[in-house]
């Protein structure tokens, strides 16, 4: 059964590869393809779910062990245990559902894959699977070096999806996030390069097992901080969260999601995975510092959360708060710390994926993610989308009997008991700021909602006109003075030149007209696609599209629905698909945490075993 | 005295300069055509893989060739303290594992400067057997170079690759830019010769001998005049460091690079650099092995003030060719970092850096060649929307930049990148490895922002769209250079295992 790992990196590789075929340059099969090939991975991630040897969930299974570059010591050593399985399952889940938001139905809807409004499918579907690759193979593997190569991996296409992809002030958040990322990989590479140096040895297995041995102290607290500081960057740990914000904010809706849902795992996971097993006298005598910025983590971000206006701006933070959690549970260096740990590692993944699915959906609708000019009373005009918003909410505070209750819960409960020459002191101090810092969890977020959700709804004159004097990337900027024709609501201006079905060639037309429009009148550069119909890059070749569309003409065009003032669609067809499995799995894993920790508990105690 | 002389060792710069010859002569008697400018090229191409050709066979041969050696008779009669008897005489002409990796290079290298000389050459502004010509006989030093075991073989090598290159930047008449950039390199090079000629000027008085082996063997144990040795090696290693362009002796590389045509700028940041490292290694590690001591601690400093200094001009750089140049001088900086390691080993990380190095900055090059037919002054601005109007050159260069950078999907240059790592963490050197981490992070900043440029849609789409025709040889020399890279991604063992051989012999 090893084929079974290699094929989970190789599935979603050669489906990137086999776009570069000029036969791929339609879209109208791209829809199906990004769909096929993410779910053939996930697929393929609950066969490991169905064949994985719970019994024995603390040993590598399903290794490959293949010799690729000898003149560095680098094996292509793969493997999952226990606690790399969760991760590579949320991850394969995140970026299909990911896949699912972008495909499902036409793919024509506004935020969809092929939207008139968002541009190069082609090289979207393309960024994500490279992306899924490199998040997938950081999980599997059990070399280190093989490890930092796929750590790698996800930058670039990251911050392409972002660059592109993004909303206005893309092009600074973007170089922001690859800058410090990087930055950061290159501490931790200079880390694993020490380890390397003194032990001779990049398997992570055999590390893990030798605990430490063969390294002097001030080696491993050395190589201890180069590496967390590299993790801690990716995590992000505060003082080095800087970055996040403002990819968050800037990035479309599945970047957002697949960064918070798996990116920030990987440090998190690079924590349980190398920094402690392998380095723990190093382990040890960090700790407390590690302690020391999770709590201040937990309390900065909730109180960043509580000064924000805007909603991805303050779920990018309520993150750092849920990483403070993680980071906790790391630096008590218990078997409890580390279970709470890795599951508030999953739950957090689940629930912000769905978060930010949600604030882009209602960016999406409202042109903006500002709370105050979001006006409130969602559950009134959206009722189902505010139920979703309130219950997920519920689910990131920390509310028992859902996902989120038992991390932040196990996280505060084992820095009561810290291993064993851990300060005891200092970490009931933590546990007891980390409380504070729970509880205004709950607190923005119940500020959130009172904001956003509840209220009495309010139409506010020239939405639409504010909206696109903020440049949001839906592309209607352009159209301001048509705007007032069509309703004030940027939504259904978006929605204006969708065709009623496909075989409409009308969409394409306008699509065009509205970039070229938007070129001249802004010069922002956002136009999706090129106002040439000649454009020499294939997939934005409209040959198809007339194709199909036959005798289709402006001339024809039916006359659009004029919907009434604040008709916004509640949630649609294809968010519902994307969103099910993450609140059913919400609840599920809220419910019956021991489904997890099943799973994480055994390679948790053998990481751990001879650490004191 | 008649020395036998190997002419199968030699083969290779002797088929260059004969070609070179040869083509000097075709261009006097050919008629003036059109058409003869192209089979010019091909001549210097076959040229080319006939000393290529000879290379495989030397290396299929897999033993040391040595020729223009003392003969037994004299080396019989051992000068004291120099040559121990019994010892192998020493030779000025040596082909071995080193030899052979960096002749294979520079060969490589010539191609595609050749590929790319086909498309300057085309629009008849200059003159095509001379350019042939010095272009030939530049290839010819700097496969002799690294052949070269005695000082003043190293010398005549090293200035039969620099001469000709001032030629080749002044080659087109009546451009200022391009007479400005053959003036500054003529009397930087000057000066760097007469510096590095009094080191070994040096070295030689106190040892007796130019050989690099007997060298070696003099100035192990105490010797005389230790502060004039030292001296002679702060003299040798400055002015190799003028031909790489290692700070402080960088300055002149952003306005040659700029003022010179295309394909002299990639032959001196690829062929012409090669041919410095390689003599700097032969010199240090060979022949200086003893006072490492001394010249380690220096090429640590110049090393990070390399990567540094070249590093935050390339960030100010509005021109595609001078950011090439700052980052190739950062460039410099890596390759030598591993050299400032007090392990003679260490010495593979800088030849598999250059080599990959290599590969990644032609690829550039013969991209920013294709653009600078359309696009006169060829700014990083010129570059926006090329991967939509020219897909294949806007992934080649990406591609390039990204390796350049040392990221994924460029695992080329991430590798090139780790292994310097390594040996620097091996040896100690924590400081460096942090100015060098630091340095990839800002390296990163500028590449970044110049392949975001290929896929930021074009402000106006008044320009001519396609990159035409006339560039078929550049597109040759392009795919060239990226078949190597991803190969090089893929296989980095390829490198590596060749490095470490030719470390050891």
């Amino acid at each position: 059964m090893s084929w079974l790992l290699v094929s989970l990196v190789a599935v979603p590789l050669a489906g990137a590869a086999i776009l570069f075929a000029p036969a791929m340059a339609r879209r109208g099969p791209l829809r199906v393809y990004g769909l096929a090939v993410s779910g053939l991975t996930l697929a393929l991630s609950l066969l490991l779910v169905a064949t994985f040897d719970y019994s024995r969930s603390a040993q590598p299974q399903f290794e490959v062990d293949r010799e690729w570059i000898p003149g560095l010591g680098l094996r292509f050593h793969l493997g999952v245990d226990g606690i790399s399985l969760p991760l590579v399952v949320l991850t394969a889940l995140l970026t299909f559902l990911c896949f699912v938001y972008l495909c499902w139905g036409t793919g024509r809807e506004p935020g969809q894959l092929l939207a008139p409004d968002s541009g190069r499918p082609r090289a979207l579907v393309f960024t994500l699977l490279v992306l899924e690759v490199g998040m997938i193979g950081t999980f599997v593997a059990l070399d280190l070096l093989l490890f930092f190569v796929f750590f790698e991996v996800v930058l670039i296409p990251m911050y392409f999806v972002i660059a592109i992809w993004g909303g206005a002030g893309r092009r600074t958040a973007a170089i922001k996030f690859i800058l410090y990322t990087l930055l950061g990989s290159v501490v931790l590479l200079l880390g694993l390069l020490l380890i390397w140096a003194q032990t001779g040895t990049l398997d992570m297995v055999e590390l893990a097992r030798a605990h430490g041995a063969g390294m002097a102290r001030g080696v491993q607290v050395l190589a201890f901080v180069a590496v967390g500081i590299g993790l801690a960057v990716k995590t992000p740990m505060w003082p080095l969260h800087t970055w996040l914000p403002d990819a968050h904010t800037e990035a479309p809706t599945v970047g957002s999601v697949l960064l918070a849902g798996v990116l920030l795992k990987m440090g998190t996971y690079g924590f349980a995975r190398i920094a402690i097993p392998i380095l723990p006298e190093g382990a040890a005598a960090v700790a407390p510092w590690l302690g020391a910025f999770a709590v201040v983590g937990i309390v900065y971000g909730a109180l960043a959360c509580l000064a924000q206006r805007d909603l991805k701006r303050m779920i990018a933070y309520s993150s750092i708060g849920h990483m403070g959690f993680v980071l906790l549970g790391l630096a008590t260096l218990t078997p409890t710390g580390m279970n709470a740990a890795l599951f508030a590692n999953i739950a957090h993944g689940l629930i912000t994926g769905l978060l930010f699915f949600l604030a882009g959906a209602i960016k999406t609708r409202y042109g903006t993610a500002e709370m105050p000019k979001l006006g409130g009373g969602m559950l009134a005009t959206l009722p189902r989308l505010g139920s979703v918003l309130s219950y997920t909410s519920y689910a990131s505070l920390g509310l028992p009997g859902l996902a989120g209750f038992w991390g932040e819960m196990l996280a505060l409960y084992s820095a009561f008991q810290p291993a064993p020459g851990l300060p005891r002191g200092l970490f009931l101090a933590f546990m007891a700021i980390g409380g504070v810092g729970a509880l205004l969890t709950a607190a923005y977020f119940l500020v959130m909602l009172s904001r956003v959700t509840h209220g009495v709804p309010r139409r506010r004159a020239g939405a639409s006109q504010g909206a696109a004097a903020a440049g949001h990337p839906v592309g209607v900027g352009a159209h301001g003075d048509q705007a007032a024709e069509w309703g004030d609501w940027p939504w259904n201006e978006a929605r204006r030149p969708v065709p009623a079905g496909p075989g409409s060639g009308v969409s394409v037309a306008e699509g065009l007209g509205e970039a070229k429009e938007q070129r001249e009148v802004g010069g922002r550069g956002e136009a999706p696609v090129e106002g040439r119909p000649a454009a020499e890059w294939p997939d934005e070749e409209p040959i198809d599209f007339l194709a199909e569309a036959g005798s289709g003409d402006s001339g024809t065009r039916p006359e659009p629905p004029r919907p009434g003032p604040g008709d916004l669609p509640d949630i649609r067809r294809y968010e519902l698909v994307a969103w099910t499995p993450l609140i059913v799995l919400v609840l599920v894993v809220g419910v019956w945490p021991k489904l997890l920790l099943a799973v994480t508990t055994p390679a948790v105690q053998a990481l751990l075993g001879a650490t004191p | 005295m008649i020395q036998s002389i190997d002419y199968f060792a030699i083969a290779p710069p002797l088929i260059l300069c004969l070609v070179a010859g040869l083509v000097l002569l075709l261009d006097a008697f050919l008629p003036h055509t059109p058409r003869v400018r192209p089979a010019l090229g091909f001549v210097t191409l076959g040229g080319i893989v006939a000393a290529s050709a000879f290379l495989v066979a030397q290396a299929a041969a897999g033993r040391r060739l040595g020729t223009f050696c003392v003969p037994a008779d004299l080396a019989a009669s051992p000068r004291p303290g120099v040559q121990p008897a019994g010892a192998e005489p020493p030779c000025s002409f040596v082909v071995d594992q080193f030899t052979l990796i960096f002749a294979g290079l520079v060969l490589a290298a010539g191609i595609v400067v050749v590929l790319l000389s086909m498309t300057e050459l085309a629009t008849g502004a200059i003159p095509v057997g001379e350019w042939y010509f010095l272009l030939l006989c530049t290839l010819a030093g700097a496969v002799t170079l690294p052949a070269s075991r005695d000082l003043v073989m190293l010398v005549v090598a090293l200035e039969l690759v620099s001469l000709p290159v001032f030629a080749l930047t002044a080659l087109r008449r009546y451009d200022g830019r391009a007479s400005e950039a053959a003036v500054k390199l003529f009397l930087v090079s000057i000066v760097s010769t007469a510096v590095m000629l009094f080191g070994v000027s040096l070295l030689y008085g106190m040892s007796g001998t130019v050989f690099l082996a007997d060298l070696a063997r003099a100035l192990t144990g105490p010797v005389t005049a230790p502060t004039v040795v030292t001296v002679g090696v702060v003299l040798v290693v400055a002015g190799f460091a003028f031909k790489i362009a290692a700070v402080p002796f960088h300055s002149w590389a952003a306005d040659v690079y700029q003022g010179a045509p295309i394909p002299v700028a990639a032959l001196l940041s690829v062929i012409s650099k090669a041919a410095g490292f390689a003599g700097l290694i032969l010199v240090l590690v060979t022949a200086l092995g003893s006072q490492i001591g001394t010249w380690a601690p220096i090429l640590a400093i110049v090393s990070a003030l390399t990567m540094t200094v070249g590093n935050l001009l390339a960030m100010r750089q509005r021109s595609a060719v001078r950011l090439l140049a700052w980052s190739s001088v950062a460039q410099s900086g890596y390759i030598l970092a591993p050299l400032a390691v007090q392990r003679p080993e260490a010495v593979s990380a800088s030849i598999a850096y250059l080599v990959i190095y290599a590969a990644m900055n032609l690829g550039a090059f013969a991209v920013v060649m294709l653009v600078s037919r359309r696009a006169a002054r060829n700014e990083l601005d010129d570059y926006r929307g090329l991967a939509y109007r020219s897909p294949a050159a806007g992934l080649t260069l990406a591609f390039s930049l990204i390796c350049l950078a040392g990221m994924p999907p460029g695992l080329a240059g991430l590798f090139a990148k780790v292994v310097v790592f390594r040996e620097i963490v091996q040896g100690s050197l924590g400081w460096l490895a942090v100015v060098m981490a630091v340095n990839t992070v800002i390296g990163l900043y500028y590449y970044v922002v110049w392949t975001a440029r290929l896929f930021t849609p074009a402000p106006d789409l008044e320009r001519p769209v396609r990159l035409g025709r006339p560039g078929l040889a550049t597109w040759a020399a392009a795919g060239l250079a990226l078949g190597v890279a991803v190969l090089f991604s893929v296989a980095p063992q390829l490198v590596l295992d060749v490095a470490v051989l030719s470390a050891s012999g």
